[in-house]
C-alpha cells in the first residue's frame, strides 16, 4: 500500500500548487462579498494580472517587479466595477461580466508580443528547512513555490481580518445592513470601493502566480476557466478563508486526479486496471465542473444560503435613504 | 426577491461558463490539432485596401478583407488564435514564409474562426472577394469545402489535415510528422538511458490514428536507441489547455520518466520538466523550445511553408492538381531541431547525436520512409504481433480510414486492414487507447 501512500501524496501536492492561484481568487471574492458586492470580473482580472506579471518580469527581469505589477493591475482593474457598481449603482452582474470580457481581449492584446518569447523569469521555489523533512505532510505542503508559502500565511490573515478586527466588523456590516452601517457612520461606499480593490488585487495575485509559478508561460485564455471556480467556491467556502483554502486544494486535486489514475499503482485482483482506464477521464474530468454546479444549485436555496451564511446585502447597491434589502 | 433573481442568474451565468470552459476541449473536432476556437475577433494581417468604396463584407461577425490588385492572393483561415503558440502559430509562420519567398503574394488570414458554419461564411466570403488560393489549417473545415470549391471553380482550396477533395481544385495536405517523432524519440530514449530511469512519458491529446501514429513512432524511436526503454501515456483529451499539459507532464514525472514528450500544443511540459531538472521534448513550432533551452532536447517541427510555396507556384503555373497530398521529410515539411536547424542542448547525449543524425538523412534522402517505419514485424504493448514479418503498413492504415468512413463520405480509397488502433511494443503493457467521445 506505500505504493498509494506516495500516489496520494503526490496527488494533494499537486492539489496544493495547483489550487494555489484559485486560492488568491477565491479569497478576493470573498472579501468583496463580504463588502456586499458581486463581482463576476475575477476571470477578466485574474488574465489581467496575469499577463501582466509576466510582461515585466520578461521585460525587466524581476519575477517580484512582475508579482506587484500583476497585483497593482488587477486592482486598478477592479475599480471599473467598482466605479459601476457603487458610484453609478449599476447593475453587478452585468458589470462583473464586462469585466470579464474587456480583461479577455486586452490581456490578449497585452500577451501579443509574449508569444514568441515564453521564457520570463519565475518565483522562486524551495523547500522549507525541517517541516518539508516531515514525511507525507512535507511533500505535500512545504516543497513548492513561494506563492503557495504566502497563500498559508494569507487565509489566517484573511480570517483574522475578517472576523476578530473593527475593520473587518465594519467590512461586514456594510454587507449584512450596509444602513444601519450608514447610521453608524460607517462610509458604506468607501469601503465597498476599498474591498473590491482588495477582491482586485488578489485576484491580480493569483494571475500573476499562475503566470510566475504554477503554469508559468503566456497563452490567450492562460486561466482556463479559474475566475469562475473562484467564484463558485466562495459559496461552496460559505465566506470563510479556512474554508476557501479546502475548496481550492480540493479543487487543484481533483483536476490532476484522472491523469494520475492512469499509472495507478498496482492493486490486488488487477482492480487497478479499472482505475487505468481512459474511459474514467469522461467521469473525473467532469469533477470539478460538478462539484461547482452543485455547490451553485445549494447556494442558490434561500435557506440553505443563510445557513452558509451569505452577505444579507450581497449583489445590492446601497443608496442612502432608500429601504434596505 | 431581488436577491434570488440575481442568484438564478448567477447560477446560469457560472454554469455556462464552465459548460464553455469545459466543452472547449470536446467542441473542437478531435483531429490534426483543431485548437479551441476563442472569442477573439478575426483580425486580418492589413486594413483592407480601398476599403471606403467597398466597406469590408460581414459574415459572421468577421470581417472579409479585400484581395490586393494585381498580385496572387492567398486567404488563410485558423481555426484558434496564433497566440495558442502552436498549431495555429506554425501554420502562420508558414503563411510568413510563403509570402517572404514566393513572388508576387498577397496574403491575408483570420483567426479563430469556428467550425462550421461560420467557417464556411467566411471561405465563401472569400471566394467571393475573389482570392485566388484559401487554405484552411483544421480538421472540421473540411467538411463544407466541397461544396464550396464546387460554387467557385476558379478558387483553388488546399486543406490540412484532413481526407476530402475533389478532381479540379480542392485538395488535401499533411505530412509525416512520424518521421520526426521517430527521431525525437531516439534522443529521449538516448536521455532516458543516461537517467538510468528507463523511462519516457507520453502526452497524447486525442485517442485519434494521427496522435496515435506519432506516439507509436515515437515509441520504435525510443527503443532503438535504448531497447530497455518503456513509454508512459497520458490521455489529456484536449490539443490546447496549458494548465492541463503541464499537469500531465508532473503526473508522468511523478511517475518515473525523466523525459516528457508532448503531443499537444503548449511547451509547458518542457518547462515543467525542466523546474525538476529533467527533460522535455516540445511539438509543432520551432520557437517551441525557446521557453526551456536547457531542457529541451529537441523539437519535432511542421514546416508548412514548403509546402504552401509549392502550392502557389503551382497554382500560379496552373499546373496544381488537387490529390491527397502527403509530404515526407524528404520534401521537408517536417524537421528536428537540433539537426535541420540550431543545435542540441548539451543534454542530449554525444553518442545519440550521430545515430540521429544517421537517420535523418535516411529520411530526407528517401531510404527510410514513412512506411518502412511501419513494416513488420511489429508487436504490440500487448505482445500481440500486428503487424507480420514483410507486412508493410498503406497510407489508409496510418490514417486508421476505415469502411464506415469511406463510406460515408463517398471517398475513393481503400479501408485500412491493420487499422491505427494499437500501440506499439515498447508502451507500458497496460497502457490503453480509450473510446472516443462521440460528436
Amino acid at each position: 500500500m506505500s505504493d498509494y501512500l506516495i500516489f496520494f501524496t503526490t496527488i494533494l501536492a499537486a492539489g496544493v500548487a495547483s489550487g494555489t492561484p484559485v486560492l488568491y481568487a477565491t479569497i478576493g471574492e470573498v472579501f468583496s462579498e463580504r463588502a456586499g458586492v458581486l463581482n463576476l470580473g475575477v476571470e477578466g482580472m485574474m488574465l489581467m494580472g496575469a499577463v501582466t506579471a509576466f510582461r515585466v518580469s520578461h521585460v525587466t527581469g524581476n519575477p517580484w517587479l512582475g508579482l506587484a505589477m500583476g497585483i497593482l493591475v488587477g486592482g486598478l482593474f477592479s475599480l471599473l466595477h467598482a466605479l459601476v457598481s457603487i458610484t453609478l449603482r449599476g447593475d453587478q452582474v452585468v458589470s462583473g461580466l464586462a469585466l470579464t470580457f474587456v480583461g479577455f481581449g486586452m490581456s490578449s492584446v497585452i500577451g501579443w508580443p509574449l508569444i514568441d518569447v515564453r521564457d520570463a523569469p519565475r518565483l522562486p521555489a524551495f523547500d522549507i528547512p525541517l517541516l518539508a523533512d516531515i514525511p507525507v505532510l512535507g511533500k505535500i505542503f512545504f516543497q513548492h513555490s513561494v506563492v503557495v508559502y504566502i497563500g498559508f500565511l494569507l487565509v489566517p490573515l484573511a480570517w483574522f481580518i475578517i472576523n476578530r478586527t473593527r475593520p473587518g466588523l465594519h467590512m461586514r456590516a456594510v454587507g449584512e445592513y450596509p444602513a444601519a452601517a450608514d447610521a453608524l457612520g460607517i462610509h458604506v461606499d468607501r469601503l465597498r470601493y476599498l474591498y473590491v480593490l482588495v477582491g482586485g488585487l488578489l485576484a491580480g495575485m493569483a494571475g500573476a502566480s499562475l503566470t510566475l509559478a504554477i503554469t508559468p508561460l503566456w497563452i490567450e485564455g492562460v486561466t482556463a476557466g479559474q475566475g469562475w471556480i473562484a467564484v463558485g467556491l466562495v459559496i461552496f467556502a460559505g465566506w470563510d478563508p479556512f474554508r476557501a483554502a479546502f475548496g481550492s486544494y480540493l479543487f487543484g486535486a481533483i483536476r490532476r486526479l484522472p491523469l494520475d489514475l492512469q499509472g495507478a499503482p498496482v492493486l490486488p485482483w488487477n482492480l487497478h486496471l479499472i482505475l487505468r482506464d481512459p474511459l474514467l477521464n469522461y467521469f473525473t474530468n467532469m469533477l470539478p465542473y460538478l462539484f461547482t454546479i452543485a455547490v451553485l444549485v445549494i447556494g442558490s436555496r434561500e435557506a440553505m444560503r443563510k445557513k452558509l451564511g451569505a452577505p444579507a446585502a450581497l449583489g445590492t447597491p446601497y443608496i442612502r435613504g432608500e429601504r434596505g434589502v | 426577491m431581488q436577491s434570488k433573481k440575481l442568484w438564478l442568474v448567477l447560477g446560469l451565468l457560472t454554469i455556462i461558463a464552465l459548460l464553455i470552459a469545459a466543452c472547449g476541449g470536446a467542441a473542437e473536432t478531435p483531429a490534426a490539432g483543431g485548437e479551441e476556437g476563442g472569442a477573439a475577433p478575426a483580425e486580418t494581417e492589413e486594413a483592407p485596401a480601398g476599403g471606403e468604396a467597398t466597406p469590408a463584407e460581414e459574415t459572421g461577425g468577421v470581417s472579409i478583407p479585400e484581395p490586393e490588385e494585381g498580385m496572387f492572393n492567398v486567404a488563410f483561415v485558423y481555426v484558434g488564435p496564433i497566440g495558442d503558440a502552436g498549431w495555429t502559430y506554425a501554420h502562420n509562420e508558414g503563411r510568413e514564409y510563403l509570402e517572404a519567398n514566393v513572388e508576387g503574394v498577397h496574403t491575408v488570414y483570420l483567426e479563430s474562426i469556428p467550425e462550421g458554419a461560420d467557417a464556411d461564411r467566411v471561405m465563401r466570403g472569400l471566394a467571393r472577394k475573389g482570392f485566388d488560393a484559401i487554405i484552411a489549417t483544421s480538421f472540421g473545415f473540411q467538411f463544407g469545402m466541397p461544396e464550396i470549391a464546387a460554387e467557385y471553380p476558379d478558387v483553388a482550396f488546399l486543406h490540412v489535415s484532413g481526407f476530402l477533395k475533389n478532381d479540379t481544385n480542392f485538395g488535401n495536405l499533411f505530412g509525416a510528422m512520424e518521421q520526426a517523432k521517430y527521431v525525437a524519440g531516439m534522443i529521449a530514449g538516448a536521455r532516458a538511458k543516461e537517467d538510468g530511469s528507463n523511462r519516457v512519458g507520453f502526452i497524447a491529446p486525442w485517442p485519434i490514428a494521427e496522435v496515435i501514429r506519432l506516439g507509436n513512432a515515437l515509441t520504435m524511436g525510443v527503443r532503438e536507441t535504448c531497447p530497455e526503454c518503456e513509454v508512459d501515456i497520458r490521455w489529456i483529451f484536449t490539443w490546447f489547455d496549458p494548465d492541463k499539459e503541464i499537469q500531465a507532464a508532473q503526473s508522468l514525472l511523478d511517475a518515473g520518466a525523466t523525459v516528457v514528450v508532448t503531443g499537444a500544443d503548449t511547451p509547458g511540459p518542457v518547462q515543467a520538466a525542466g523546474e525538476r531538472g529533467l527533460w522535455g521534448i516540445a511539438y509543432d513550432s520551432d520557437t517551441s523550445c525557446s521557453a526551456a533551452p536547457e531542457s529541451c532536447l529537441t523539437v519535432p517541427y511542421w514546416n508548412w511553408g514548403v509546402a504552401y510555396a509549392q502550392f502557389a507556384e503551382e497554382v500560379k503555373a496552373g499546373t496544381w492538381q488537387p490529390s491527397d497530398w502527403y509530404m515526407g521529410a524528404e520534401e521537408g515539411i517536417v524537421g528536428v531541431l537540433g539537426i535541420t536547424k540550431g543545435e542540441f542542448p548539451d543534454a542530449v547525449p554525444d553518442w545519440v547525436i550521430p545515430l540521429a543524425q544517421e537517420k535523418w538523412d535516411k529520411m530526407t534522402s528517401g531510404e527510410i520512409t514513412r512506411f518502412d517505419l511501419f513494416t513488420g514485424p511489429i508487436y504490440d504493448n500487448k505482445g500481440n504481433l500486428v503487424v507480420p514479418e514483410g507486412v508493410t503498413l498503406t497510407q489508409e492504415d496510418l490514417e486508421g480510414l476505415d469502411q464506415a468512413t469511406i463510406d460515408s463520405f463517398g471517398l475513393d480509397r481503400e479501408a485500412c486492414t491493420i487499422c491505427m488502433n494499437w500501440l506499439v511494443e515498447g508502451f507500458v503493457p497496460d497502457a490503453q487507447i480509450p473510446a472516443m467521445p462521440e460528436g
